[in-house]
């Protein structure tokens, strides 16, 4: 019941300031745009790591191939990070 | 892999792949920059062309600290490397934050032109490259003589 007490009270305070709401909707979701993009690439590039080690340590004539398709791997999953990035920058600061 | 200790001894020697990959990036970019900073200029104006020419300096920055720190740590030990890579990822994405809030204020930037050229420069430059790396892979005859071969010894 609370919880909707509030829901009312923000609904009426936006619908009194609708740019002052605008603003704020905008700050929280830009947290969780950059930290939930933050999640995917930080496993990924975990397990790419994990696995690239892995592979160099069993088979270390490999590694200089490893390493670098390990190192594009790494950079294709943190793209996905900058587009979270990005997404931040533009709802928190244009 | 049997013995977990050898992933804190064993350690590559030799040439630094991602180096020279970074190498090659690092040229394209700046092949592909101009043309970037002027359809930049075009869309957003002046300020977009700045914004756009810190964007790419950013991505390109993140790149060479990317192949630094792999090629730095590896000749130490694989465990570190690994750790490195993860902590790195946070440390380079707290730079490109660091490096954007600095400049949020200035009077030329635009955000949107940053933000655009940092997406197209990072993604466009890997593509560019993979190309080249899954033709070398492809065709070992062909891969360039500057590459790095790695030795590995524990």
């Amino acid at each position: 019941m609370e919880a909707l007490a509030k829901i009312v009270v923000k609904a009426a305070e936006a619908a009194a300031d609708p740019a002052a709401a605008k603003n704020e909707a905008a700050a929280a979701s830009a947290g969780f745009a950059y930290g939930l993009a933050a999640i995917g690439p930080g496993i990924g590039i975990g397990y790419i790591v994990g696995k690239a080690v892995e592979a160099m340590a069993r088979q270390p004539e490999a590694a200089g191939m490893v390493r670098t398709t390990m190192f594009l791997g790494i950079a294709f999953t943190e793209a996905l990070a900058l587009i979270g990035f990005v997404v931040f920058i533009l709802l928190k600061f244009a | 892999m049997n013995d977990p200790s050898s992933l804190f001894t064993s350690q590559l020697s030799g040439g630094a792949p991602e180096v020279a990959v970074t190498r090659h990036m690092l040229v394209r970019g700046l092949i592909a920059a101009p043309l970037l900073i002027l359809i930049a200029g075009f869309i957003w104006g002046a300020d977009g062309a700045v914004s756009s020419a810190f964007g790419c300096a950013l991505v390109m920055v993140n790149f060479a600290l990317a192949a630094a720190l792999i090629s730095t740590t590896a000749r130490i030990s694989l465990a570190l490397m690994m750790g490195a890579v993860l902590f790195g990822y946070l440390i380079r994405l707290g730079i490109i934050f660091a490096a954007v809030v600095l400049v949020r204020d200035m009077s030329w930037i635009s955000l949107p032109a940053l933000g655009c050229t940092i997406i197209v420069t990072h993604l466009g430059l890997l593509f560019w490259e993979l190309r080249h790396v899954s033709a070398s892979l492809a065709y070992p005859g062909l891969k360039p003589s500057s590459g790095g071969e790695a030795n590995t010894s524990s």
